[in-house]
């Protein structure tokens, strides 16, 4: 009898069903039940009532949450371009006429197989003693301190971090980008008199539109997200200057009693990721153009 | 002549770029000495190489954080997480990439999608109180968690590919008597060889290497997984850099060794996912 329903079903619904299901109850529930509970005064347990919209109202007042928007935003915009600079600059090189293309290919992308949180303990030794003593022995003052421990350059070194592990993909996509140009276009450009550098940027350049929006996009949505490094290299300090918006969710969200309103810090953080994305996307794809 | 400057400016670039590579062997180069020194050898020369080589250290970090039973933790949860993932998304990828005209399943596939846009910490609050409210709170829970987060990126990836795939192809096993289950096990599953390989790539290294979703989701450390296990012994490693530097290459090395053998595969894999 059952075999029977099973049976007159639309198979392609049995094979979907269970992963709507699944993906309802993990994922959209507890999205919804966060934005329900941004209107409450819960702090996780026991009893708790509306409160409309204060916890909103409270939060574009509260220094340590605007910090963490500053912080998380500032780090995130100088990562991006940053690591797209550097990365696209590595995948021309990598693709030239080059010895050891393979084993240097390897080396520039080794970070991304290593753990996050693991590469941010050893730089945070790294900056703390490895680059303190070079610093002394030569003299340099602003070395001769770990900058973890500045609340002023604190953040540039969770970006010197960040960088040096994104460049890794990022190379791998503008290569993967690089070696789609067609080669004839660019003959045909050499016979027209231009050097390599008019190839590059009048030629390559815009032909690569397609691999830096989708470079742009991953690396500042990765970057917004920011929460290994922090909690590695400076656990949000010194102070609160190195807060980033999902470490000050899970840090006082989890143990400073605030469920309900870093809730609505999280509500907030989805829109402006959001926007964000969408705003990136349909800037760079509108300058997008086809070989 | 154009060849002689070619030729230079090849050997040239090499170098640059060689140099360049330093700053990722540095620091790599940096962990395994530290992690070879006793205290005082490391306390005199910081850059230096070991004067002797003290394997001391990964026995006493494999006492101190019971590295084989972390160890045996994420690579059973990586291992499960991969071999699910793949049969189960690719499965609703197919489900999906063969119903979109029709409205319905149209609308599953941008209701996967538009969670691409949702940030884990909103999520992450009320989904542990969930899973501690089930019995999840453990390395079932979170392997359940990653197969299902990876749904979003993988129906994308998944549909991209099986456009590639000819409805021909369906039709044809039709005829021959299959059903839809038999369609897909038999004849696409095994066409969609690449993009299961890139999705297992992309999953494993994900699983192994993040460090949030184990953070909020296990409740007992016996269930830690290898990053997770560097974070909870902070306390025991900060007066002590060369045993906590012998646990990160340890925490590194399996990764390492696969990444050694199997490079190509990997970066392909990864190009493959990102450009689909």
């Amino acid at each position: 009898m059952r075999r029977a329903v099973l049976r007159r079903v639309n198979p392609y619904w049995l094979m979907a069903v269970p992963a709507i299901v699944l993906f309802f109850l993990f994922h959209t529930l507890p999205a919804l039940e966060g934005v329900f509970y941004s209107f409450t005064d819960s702090t996780g347990y026991g009893d708790w009532k509306f409160v409309g919209f204060e916890n909103y109202v409270n939060l574009f007042s509260d220094d340590s949450v605007l910090h963490s928007y500053r912080f998380t935003l500032g780090f995130a915009a100088l990562s991006t371009v940053v690591v797209n600079a550097i990365s696209l600059a590595i995948a021309v090189c990598l693709t030239r006429n080059i010895k050891f293309r393979g084993l240097l290919r390897g080396i520039f992308f080794l970070p991304a197989v290593l753990a996050t949180i693991v590469i941010g303990y050893v730089f945070n030794f790294l900056f703390s003693s490895g680059l303190t003593g070079i610093g002394r022995s030569l003299g340099i003052s602003w070395l001769s301190d770990s900058i973890l421990g500045n609340p002023h350059l604190a953040w540039l070194g969770v970006v010197l971090v960040a960088v040096w592990q994104s460049c890794a993909t990022t190379i791998v996509i503008y290569m993967a980008g690089l070696q789609s140009v067609p080669g004839d276009v660019l003959e045909a450009a050499t016979i027209d008199g231009a050097n390599s550098w008019q190839r590059f940027w009048r030629i390559t350049f815009p032909l690569l539109a397609p691999f830096l929006t989708i470079n742009m996009v991953l690396s500042l949505k990765n970057q917004l997200m920011v929460f290994d490094l922090v909690v590695a290299l400076t656990g949000g300090g010194p102070g609160t200057s190195t807060q980033s918006i999902s470490y000050l969710i899970y840090h006082n969200g989890f143990t400073g009693g605030q469920f309900a309103y870093q809730s609505a810090n999280a509500v907030i953080y989805f829109v402006v990721i959001a926007m964000l994305s969408l705003v990136q996307l349909r800037a760079l794809r509108a300058r997008e153009v086809s070989a | 002549m154009n060849a002689t400057v070619r030729r230079r400016s090849g050997w040239l670039l090499t170098g640059l770029l060689f140099f360049c590579s330093l700053s990722i062997l540095a620091p790599m180069y940096l962990t395994v000495v530290t992690a070879l020194k006793t205290r005082s050898d490391a306390g005199s020369s910081l850059w230096g190489l070991p004067h002797s080589l003290h394997w001391g250290n990964f026995s006493e970090a494999i006492r101190v954080t019971h590295f084989w039973h972390a160890l045996g933790n994420s690579l059973l949860l990586t291992a499960v997480v991969v071999v699910f993932t793949v049969l189960t998304n690719s499965l609703v990828g197919y489900a999906i990439a063969r119903n979109m005209h029709r409205r319905a399943f149209r609308g599953v596939f941008f209701y996967f999608l538009s969670a691409l846009f949702i940030p884990f910490p909103i999520i992450m609050l009320p989904l542990v109180k969930e899973l501690s409210r089930l019995g999840l709170d453990n390395l079932g829970g979170l392997a359940l968690l990653y197969v299902v987060y990876n749904l979003p990126f993988n129906v994308l990836l998944y549909t991209g590919y099986m456009r590639t795939i000819p409805i021909a192809i369906d039709e044809a096993a039709t005829i021959d008597g299959a059903n839809a289950w038999q369609r897909f096990w038999r004849v696409i599953f095994p066409l969609l060889t690449p993009a299961n390989a890139t999705v297992a790539i992309l999953t494993g290294l994900s699983t192994w290497n993040d460090f949030l979703l184990p953070l909020v989701v296990l409740s007992d450390q016996n269930q830690y997984t290898l990053p997770l296990t560097q974070y909870a012994f902070q306390g025991q490693f900060s007066t002590n850099y060369n045993l906590a530097f012998s646990s990160y290459l340890m925490a590194m090395a399996p990764m390492m060794i696969i990444y050694l053998l199997a490079q190509r595969w990997i970066i392909g894999g990864v190009a493959n996912g990102a450009v689909k």
